[in-house]
């Protein structure tokens, strides 16, 4: 009698445990599908009803034993690549996810020739502004120059 | 070279701009069909007036038809409605109803109370049929060619203009082939 | 009549922007003083008429006249009478009003603190606020008129969307559209500096408390937004990087960039036609959110009911304001140059950095959040491009940004050299790695997306006082008052902004990282332990509100058997619309809130039987607001900063007068 009860409680304490297991992996699966009807939300957060039929089918596939990738492309099949939430990379979407490692690449280009240009300039001064071109300047620029130093402390 | 680069921030503002009217004319909701051109997956499903009786997919081969999903609890169902009464009175192409999601004696009142159009209706309760179709609003319309393959989805009401434009044309020329 | 009054209100005030728009302008371009004193009291004007205007519409949502198709359509006797006067700009067209109320008081605070700028500088400057008024009243007066009479007028009125009825919604568009438009001020600087084909440092010292402004008031928007969209929606999210949230966070990426690369112009006269395109970019991110939220082009939850006449509308608006602005400034931006050298290693190089990682982050969003239009344009098909995207993109490009913070103020301008950086740094960093590792140990569960965040927080965080504790002890004054005082409100104003920015990543670290949340069904009495606390579910009593009924479940929450609170969440259906609305309860603390929403009853007991509970313990989640609450503050001290005002000025004018 104990074995049976003992045998009972460890099936539904495994079974507790592989359905926290599941709940886990199903939600994961869930935060990356889109709900169609709803403006913006995942299949995870969505309380629309074919959310909820949505999120039945899921966990129905995740039982029978299909993978992750298997459930999206179900998915995938019936709605289209909508469905998804992170967009499938393909030649449509390269640009998508390769775009902004190229705009940084650019970018730390951009950043090295600007720094490499304005550490060789030995001809200009930084009193670039308040000097006008030839000459010293008149009082009414010292002035202005005066001003300048009193407004700006020393940082 | 220097003025080159500043024109770049001009050039990137009117591709931008570009795009943005071309959003102007389309609908950021609708989710085309990826069943188009491809075989309409397979149902076989009680009907709402014979429940003893029922209806697959493999008994519509060899005619043009249309799938019509509808629900009792659907508001715009009622907007398309007449429309199908009409289409059902020229008795041009057979329209099958779909009664997704919904509870038959529902469904049939509605029928009831507002004409009923479809050579016959099927019930999908659970709406797992629907998510075969990839339906996610309803009403949504199929139209289903002589060898089993869809042809063109109408998301939402079926409109005068869909109709004439582009379902019955394409119904015609289905059924010539 | 009143109506009819604000309708007259808006019509004289485009009358008045015309004027403000054309006849400055054309007299900075002949020099003649009288034309461009004209734009000071036209402005002055256009806000009066604007805020009459206001007024008027405000006067009837709170008076219930639902004469006016607007009052009927978006509010209800029953509304209390805060929310009552807040529909006013819970429609496109109220919200419309709103943005030109904020447009014409910047114009008139500009107004009112400019008896320093050039004559021509300040006519250009208010002609350009003048003329993008001349649009938005356009659009208002043929496209949305507010004022639109119901003949015969309705009974009662269809009521304010149930999520709108709160708080948050009393200040959040206010806030937001404060920073929004006032990016337009930056933006007429930078027009006004490329029409008069100059620019200098001055102008950027111009600019800057501007900028400033409209940044915090925007950092603050967007805080309240998401503050809001976490106690309202249920569900415990508090970003989703939903299309309109991007169209307000794309500007305040700039913003920030802008506000960095003005501090290189002021000091240093560099990066000038930059920071004028980055003014320009701002605004036009502005005008384009204004553009993604009406015009039906992007789905979002917060998107207005749309009419595609009005987006083709905006659409032109943008195009010529955009369109010109870079087309003015491919022409002239050529002439304004120059710029002082700097090393590789310098407070501008790492300012420069900061820059572009911004740049970087903002145009990612911008492809991110406009790539399923362009693939649908194309015909190339329909996706989505949601959170995953966002989150890993942006997190890799703030991540060195981040870090940089510690960085940048320890340098010193024009050259700084890596070893005097490291001696200087050596501890923060070791302070923020050991924290970094031992912070999740202790909390039981570390991650390298964990730890990353808590090094970037920590380091700020210890480099930014390291700062502090350096500045002090190197000060030449004696005495900490004398030493206090020495430094500007700026330099406070950064110290706190940087210090939000390491209070901000904490808490969106600690939150994803340790949040834990149940979807479970509780039967009366029953309980769940969640996150440390266990929660008991007592039954739902009845509700009533002024303009809703429903239930609120009862929900004890405790820790270690001791009762904490009891948290009452609901389920309201309103009375006017029949529409059902879920409040969470939430117990918010400095370390985190505890949030529970109350799903659907799923017995056949219907209410009196076992409900579905959705129950979050969210560790530190207010940090992130508190975070940005704190950044805001930062750049309202920097903004009060002595350079910037009036007294200093008279002074030296009184000392170069006697000497001159």
């Amino acid at each position: 009698m104990k074995r049976l009860f003992a045998a009972v409680l460890l099936a539904v304490a495994s079974n507790v445990i592989a359905d926290a297991a599941l709940d886990a992996r199903l939600r994961k699966l869930e935060e990356e599908l889109r709900c169609l009807v709803c403006q913006n939300q995942s299949l995870a957060d969505s309380s629309a009803g074919l959310a909820d039929d949505l999120r039945r089918e899921v966990r129905a596939l995740a039982v029978a034993g299909k993978s992750d990738e298997e459930i999206k492309q179900f998915l995938v099949a019936r709605y289209g690549d909508f469905v998804l939430y992170n967009p499938p990379v393909k030649s449509t979407t390269w640009l998508l996810w390769f775009g902004p490692f190229v705009l940084l690449a650019g970018g730390a280009v951009v950043w090295w020739a600007v720094g490499r240009r304005r550490s060789r300039k030995r001809s200009d001064d930084d009193d670039d502004d308040f000097r006008p071109p030839g000459g010293a300047p008149t009082p009414e620029q010292a002035v202005e120059k005066a001003r300048e130093l009193l407004d700006n402390p020393l940082d | 070279m220097k003025s080159l680069r500043l024109i770049i921030p001009l050039v990137v503002f009117l591709v931008i701009v570009v795009f943005l009217w071309a959003g102007l004319s389309r609908d950021p909701r609708e989710v085309p069909s990826p069943f188009i051109g491809k075989p309409a997956p397979a149902f076989d499903l009680v009907q709402l007036h014979a429940p003893g009786k029922k209806l697959g997919t493999a008994d519509m081969k060899g005619q043009v038809w249309l799938l019509n999903v509808w629900a009792s609890w659907c508001v715009s169902c009622r907007v398309e409605h007449p429309l199908l009464v009409e289409l059902a009175k020229a008795n041009v192409v057979p329209v099958i109803g779909l009664n997704y999601k919904d509870k038959n004696e529902a469904g049939l009142a509605w029928l009831a109370q507002n004409g009923d159009p479809y050579r016959l209706s099927v019930v999908d309760a659970d709406g797992r049929v629907g998510i075969d179709w990839g339906v996610y609003g309803v009403p949504e319309t199929f139209v289903v060619d002589k060898a089993g393959m869809i042809r063109y989805k109408q998301i939402g009401p079926l409109t005068a203009e869909a109709l004439q434009q582009k379902i019955l044309p394409l119904v015609r020329s289905l059924q010539q082939s | 009549m009143i109506p009819e009054l604000g309708h007259f209100a808006l019509i004289l005030a485009l009358l008045v922007a015309i004027a403000q728009g054309t006849v400055p302008l054309w007299g900075a371009y002949r020099r003649d003083g009288a034309l461009m004193a004209l734009a000071r009291p036209a402005a002055r004007a256009q806000f009066v008429l604007v805020a009459l205007a206001f007024g008027c519409l405000a006067w009837s949502f709170a008076n219930n006249d639902f004469s006016v198709e607007l009052v009927a359509l978006h509010s209800n006797t029953q509304l209390p009478l805060h929310y009552r006067i807040a529909a006013t700009w819970g429609s496109h067209e109220g919200s419309l009003v709103l943005w030109m109320l904020m447009l014409t008081g910047w114009a008139f605070a500009v107004t009112l603190r400019s008896r320093n700028l050039p004559a021509a500088m300040l006519a250009r400057v208010l002609a350009v606020m003048g003329l993008v008024g001349v649009g938005f009243l356009l659009f208002l007066l043929f496209t949305s008129n507010p004022f639109l009479r119901l003949i015969p007028a309705a009974p009662e009125g269809r009521d304010l969307n149930p999520l709108l009825q709160d708080p948050g919604m009393v200040i959040h568009p206010p806030m937001l559209y404060m920073g929004y438009v006032g990016f337009s001020v930056a933006f007429a600087f930078s027009i006004a500096a490329l029409l008069a084909g100059r620019l200098d440092a001055t102008w950027a010292r111009w600019s800057r408390p501007w900028t400033i402004a409209a940044w915090s008031f925007l950092t603050i928007g967007i805080a309240l937004g998401s503050w809001w969209a976490y106690y309202e929606l249920g569900w415990g999210g508090w970003w989703f990087w939903d299309p309109v949230e991007n169209a307000s966070f794309m500007p305040w990426i700039v913003g920030t960039a802008l506000l960095h690369s003005l501090a290189v112009t002021e000091k240093r006269g560099t990066f000038k036609s930059w920071t004028v395109l980055l003014a320009i970019i701002a605004f036009s991110l502005s005008l384009l959110g204004t553009f993604l939220v009406r015009s039906g082009v992007l789905t979002s939850v917060h998107a207005f009911a749309t009419d595609p006449a009005r987006g083709v509308f905006i659409l032109i608006f943008l195009a010529i304001v955009i369109g010109g602005s870079l087309i003015l400034y491919a022409g002239r931006a050529g002439s304004v140059g120059g710029g002082a050298q700097f090393a590789p290693v310098s407070r501008e190089s790492f300012l420069l950095a900061n820059n572009i990682l911004l740049v970087v982050a903002c145009a990612s969003v911008l492809l991110g959040t406009l790539y399923p239009l362009v693939i649908d344009a194309l015909g190339a098909g329909k996706i989505s491009v949601g959170p995953p995207y966002f989150d890993s993109v942006f997190y890799a490009l703030t991540a060195p940004l981040a870090f940089l913070i510690g960085i940048g103020p320890m340098a010193s301008w024009r050259r700084a050299t890596l070893p005097d950086l490291w001696t200087r740094l050596r501890w923060a960093l070791a302070v923020a790695i050991v924290a970094a590792v031992v912070i999740p140990l202790m909390r039981g569960r570390i991650s390298p997306l964990i730890v990353v965040g808590l090094f970037l927080s920590c380091w700020i965080a210890a480099s930014t006082v390291t700062l502090v504790i350096q500045r002090f002890r190197h000060a030449p004054q004696s005495g900490l008052g004398a030493k206090l005082g020495a430094n500007t409100s700026a330099w406070y104003g950064m110290v706190v902004a940087h210090l939000g920015v390491a209070v901000f990543i904490a808490g969106v670290t600690l939150v994803k990282g340790y949040e834990v949340e149940q979807n479970v069904t509780l039967d009366r009495d029953q309980s769940v332990e969640v996150g440390g606390y266990d929660f008991t579910f007592r039954g739902v009593v009845p509700v009533n509100g002024p303009n809703y009924a429903g239930v609120a479940g009862v929900v004890e929450m405790r820790r270690g058997g001791v009762l904490l609170d009891t948290l009452r969440p609901e389920k309201r259906i309103y009375n006017a619309g029949g529409n059902p609305m879920t409040e969470a309860a939430i117990d918010a603390g400095f370390f985190g809130d505890r949030y529970v929403s109350l799903g659907e009853p799923v017995s056949d007991k219907g209410t009196e039987g076992a409900w579905a509970l959705r129950v979050y313990v969210k560790p530190f989640i207010d940090w992130v607001w508190g975070g940005c609450f704190l950044m805001a503050l930062g750049g309202f001290l920097a903004m009060a900063d002595r350079r910037y005002r009036l007294a200093v000025k008279r002074k030296i004018d009184a000392l170069v007068g006697a000497t001159a």
